[in-house]
């Protein structure tokens, strides 16, 4: 965007307490100009906005597939798609979301624009990588996308053998795809790991960094400890469907249930790459709408820790029902309920923080606070899968979709909207449409419930997932299911709407809108390319709102 | 006669099975505990939002200090309430799996996209699996392609079918009716079409649908088969003694070239068929050729019936699951020294000498590989 191009009211405007720059002063948007200044960006802020707008595409190509699936599923005939179009369809819907959107998006957009800034640093350890991480994403994504245009592929987004070796459908695209986007994963933990030990300002202690630090600094252990097995494991598959190799297809020797451990060994941390970001937004957004310090700093920070460590021990909660012996059911089955502690250490000490707090209700807020309602389900139902007898009734039917989709989008993607709202004017210098942005977290949390509540109900009728008909009684859920969706979709669409026209036409936002302590709000918005005018210094807490003045900033500059 | 099963609009499932019952009892625990949590938090969460919500004279509250206490309390308190979950759950989870010793064993096979079920008495249907009320019964499950799953929500129980080995599922029907089956593994274009009923009837009536069938038992169809392949040639006694002899070995332990070992039960016969190369018998040649490809899933079911019916077998119909863990090597060597021995009675002298002999080869094997040794796959 060029400076030229801003409305002449908010050149003129007045400039906030405390902001140091308007818009037409030199930042890191308009610091140089051209697609090609924006394709061979080193500038982790530039980086983070290419993977708003792929990461975004993303979402909205598996949202139409989500669409499709929602659509077909109104009556119990199969009427909309073919059987096969259906697979398809929720196959594309899984690899899209998951590998495209929920596990890069907020450590790839959020933690890309913030971990540097949040430590007082310049950039990440390794620009160079970084940029090299996007195009990773790309290619990877440009071979997944090939996958599902040129013909589809049909294994669902867990590839379970010896379906997907033996499919006809482009599943070595698929593949690649999900290979390549690993490695996209791997160097961005890598990244951040390194970042965050050897760039912090002085003064920034490890228990001075914000909790989105410490849980983008969890979510890249498991992405640098975990990825590289699910890309080997995926290759594997590839390699059995073109060299007919033995590995998980019995036919040939090869045992289908390895395909499952060695898939879930990643799968389910992975399932806290893509949580455990969120919960680093929420802890941001919670202390400074309530001008509070976090209660229980410590416990949260560690909590993160301890979840990513326990989540690489609880992955056979997934095949108590596909022929893992009884004994080792148990052992899964416990660590998977401990692993339900530090989640809820997390909530308990987000809901004290509001005590005696002073609470506004922000766009942000309303999505943090949306979060901890839908997310607090989410986790329950979590314990219910964890339980061997109940598991044996309701895995792999809609119980189990409309938990991940309590967790996945109740949790995960309401957190990215609220990190996205509390931090847009950080990531654009303007103010969005306050009274849009709350209608749309409220439509947002109508949609969702009536979309995904039905599903725990029907789950535990029997409705097995992956159904493209099914027995006429349980279709009275379908359509509340699908109702709840079309409006989940507006409330989805609003933000993207609203969002893209503030770009150009919002508010000047002023360096610190939410007169918020980090240090991200220390620097002018957007920031300069180098981040910081000069090099803060940190001498307190992330959180220390108590000692936040109006018109002044707290930390030093 | 095409039963239907019930088109009711429900909120919860039917009970049916001996199961179904414990199962919801700790479901409805665990929604009572999630319900409480549920509106206890949000209802915090909603009346801090309330009480202290930004007004004039509220706009810099204080510092708050972390109280270790809470953490711990909240720690704890949820800790203890989700292992009360965990051993309930383990509970009736064994209970899910532990096939009772009567139970009447029904073999199936699962292919894309149907379910074929054959009876004691070798009577087939498929898609339709009729039983009997008040009995227990277990599915003996195979898959001839990729993974599938019987599910039996009436039933409160699942179990994936798999193509490299057998898996169970049992359970005792409680009323008579009919009730959905469910292919519960997505397995491909006609998933959501692998679909049954079953219906299940008073003992006499099962008894009367059964009699109507005529035709070769497994055992029947399995010694035709074992002929057909030549499998006589090298496993029975009047053979050649190639192969190890069959008569009576299942249940017995048998010690592998590697120096590992096993017990000998459906899983280890139905690989020795179909990958007859993954573990070789001490003392033996690895000359048998696989049968993968050659024989169909049923096939396999009844060369195995017929193996368990051979003369000097023990195995019951419930020999379902392998014992956990296997003991020490030598210990278990000795066992099959005792049951090669057993067999000498009813053998020729000449090839049960050289299985002794073997036997003790590996038994100074095996204690020299103590470390290597595999549990029962």
């Amino acid at each position: 965007m060029n400076p030229s191009e801003i409305p002449a009211p908010y050149q003129t405007q007045a400039r906030p307490i405390g902001d140091v720059a308007g818009l037409t002063e030199p930042n890191y948007l308009n610091a140089t100009h051209g697609l090609k200044s924006w394709l061979l960006t080193k500038d982790h802020k530039r980086i983070a906005i290419l993977y708003i707008i792929t990461t975004t595409i993303a979402f909205l190509i598996g949202a139409l597939a989500a669409a499709l699936i929602r659509l077909e599923l109104i009556t119990p005939q199969g009427d909309l798609l073919t059987g096969d179009g259906y697979n398809k369809a929720f196959s594309a819907h899984g690899i899209v979301m998951i590998f495209m959107f929920l596990v890069p998006v907020v450590p790839a957009v959020l933690g890309n624009f913030l971990v540097p800034i949040m430590i007082g640093a310049k950039d990440l350890a390794f620009p160079r990588i970084n940029l090299m991480s996007w195009y990773l994403y790309m290619i990877g994504s440009a071979f997944t996308m090939w996958a599902v245009i040129a013909g589809g592929v049909d294994t669902g987004w867990t590839f379970y053998t010896p379906y997907s070796t033996t499919t006809n459908t482009n599943v070595v695209s698929a593949a690649v795809g999900v290979f390549v986007i690993g490695f996209s994963s791997i160097f961005t933990g890598f990244n951040f790991i390194v970042t965050v030990h050897k760039m912090r300002a002085p003064g920034m202690t490890w228990f001075r960094l914000p909790l989105f630090i410490w849980s983008a600094y969890a979510t890249s252990l498991i992405m640098i400890l975990g990825t590289p097995v699910i890309g080997i494991t995926i290759l594997m598959v590839a390699v059995e469907r073109t060299l007919n190799l033995g590995v998980f297809n019995p036919q040939f020797g090869g045992d289908p249930l390895l395909f499952q451990h060695l898939f879930w060994f990643y799968s389910h941390p992975a399932v806290y790459i893509m949580i455990l970001p969120g919960f680093g937004i929420i802890s941001e957004i919670i202390p400074c709408f309530s001008r509070r310090n976090i209660f229980g700093y410590s416990f949260v920070a560690m909590s993160s820790l301890a979840i990513a460590m326990v989540g690489f021990f609880v992955w056979g909660h997934h095949l108590f029902v596909s022929g893992q012996g009884n004994y080792a059911g148990v052992v899964f089955s416990a660590l998977s309920f401990i692993i339900g502690i530090p989640t809820a250490i997390k909530v308990f000490n987000w809901t004290a923080t509001l005590y005696k707090g002073s609470i506004s209700f922000e766009t942000p807020m309303l999505y943090a606070l949306g979060f901890m309602g839908l997310f607090l389900i989410g986790g329950l139902t979590g314990l219910f899968l964890a339980t061997m007898a109940i598991d044996k009734m309701v895995h792999d039917t809609y119980f189990v979709v409309a938990h991940f989709h309590y967790v996945m989008v109740g949790g995960m993607l309401l957190a990215y909207l609220g990190g996205i709202h509390f931090w847009w004017p950080k990531i654009s210098g303007r103010m969005y449409n306050e009274f849009l942005g709350k209608l749309g977290a409220l439509i947002t949390f109508i949609g969702f419930n009536l979309t995904f509540f039905p599903q725990f109900i029907v789950g535990y009728l029997g409705m097995p997932r992956h159904y493209h008909q099914y027995v006429p009684e349980f279709q009275v859920y379908h359509v509340l299911s699908t109702a709840g969706a079309s409006i989940l979709g507006v409330g989805f669409l609003l933000p993207i709407i609203y969002l893209t026209y503030s770009w150009w036409y919002g508010d000047i936002a002023g360096s610190n809108p939410y007169k918020a302590t980090g240090l991200e709000w220390q620097t002018s918005s957007p920031p300069p390319t180098e981040n910081f005018h000069e090099l803060p210094v940190v001498d307190i807490g992330p959180y220390e709102y108590s000692e936040f003045k109006e018109d002044s900033l707290v930390h030093p500059r | 006669m095409n039963p239907k099963v019930p088109n009711n609009f429900a909120l919860w499932p039917e009970q049916a099975s001996t199961i179904a019952g414990a199962v919801d009892a700790l479901y409805i625990f665990e929604i009572l505990v999630s319900t409480f949590f549920v509106i206890t938090i949000p209802a915090v969460i909603i009346y801090f939002c309330v009480k202290y919500r930004r007004r004039p004279g509220n706009m810099n509250p204080p510092r708050i200090e972390t109280s270790k206490a809470l953490e711990v309390i909240w720690s704890v308190i949820p800790l203890m309430i989700v292992m009360v979950m965990f051993f309930w759950g383990a509970q009736v989870f064994f209970r899910q799996q532990a096939v009772p010793e009567n139970a009447l064993e029904i073999l199936v096979t699962g292919k894309k996209w149907m379910w074929k079920f054959q009876h004691k008495n070798g009577h087939r249907e498929i898609n339709d699996l009729h039983v009997p009320v008040g009995q227990p019964v277990v599915l003996k499950m195979a898959s001839e392609d990729v993974i599938h799953d019987v599910y039996i929500p009436a039933f409160r129980t699942k179990q994936d079918v798999l193509p490299g080995r057998y898996t169970y599922l049992w359970f005792e029907a409680t009323k008579t009716g009919v009730y959905h089956l469910f292919c519960n593994q997505y397995c491909g274009t006609q998933h959501s079409n692998m679909v049954g009923k079953v219906i299940v009837m008073e003992e006499a009536d099962y008894q009367k649908w059964l009699g109507g069938y005529t035709g070769a038992t497994p055992e029947q169809v399995g010694e035709e088969l074992f002929t057909k392949y030549a499998c006589n040639t090298c496993h029975l006694d009047s053979g050649s003694a190639r192969g190890p002899l069959l008569a009576g070995i299942m249940g017995t332990k048998v010690a592998f070239q590697d120096g590992s070992q096993a017990v000998v039960d459906e899983n280890y016969l139905r690989e020795s068929i179909l990958q007859s190369q993954a573990k070789i018998v001490a003392g033996f040649q690895p000359i048998m050729p696989s049968f993968q490809g050659l024989l169909t899933a049923e096939e396999v079911n009844a060369l195995i019936a017929y193996i368990k019916s051979m003369p000097g077998s023990k195995a019951g119909t419930s020999q379902a699951h392998p014992p956990a863990g296997a003991p020490d090597a030598a210990a278990s060597a000795t066992d099959a020294a005792h049951q090669a021995t057993n067999e000498q009675t009813e053998s020729n002298d000449a090839a049960t000498t050289n299985t002794a002999q073997t036997t003790a080869t590996t038994t100074s094997d095996a204690a020299a590989t103590t470390g290597a040794q595999q549990g029962v796959q």
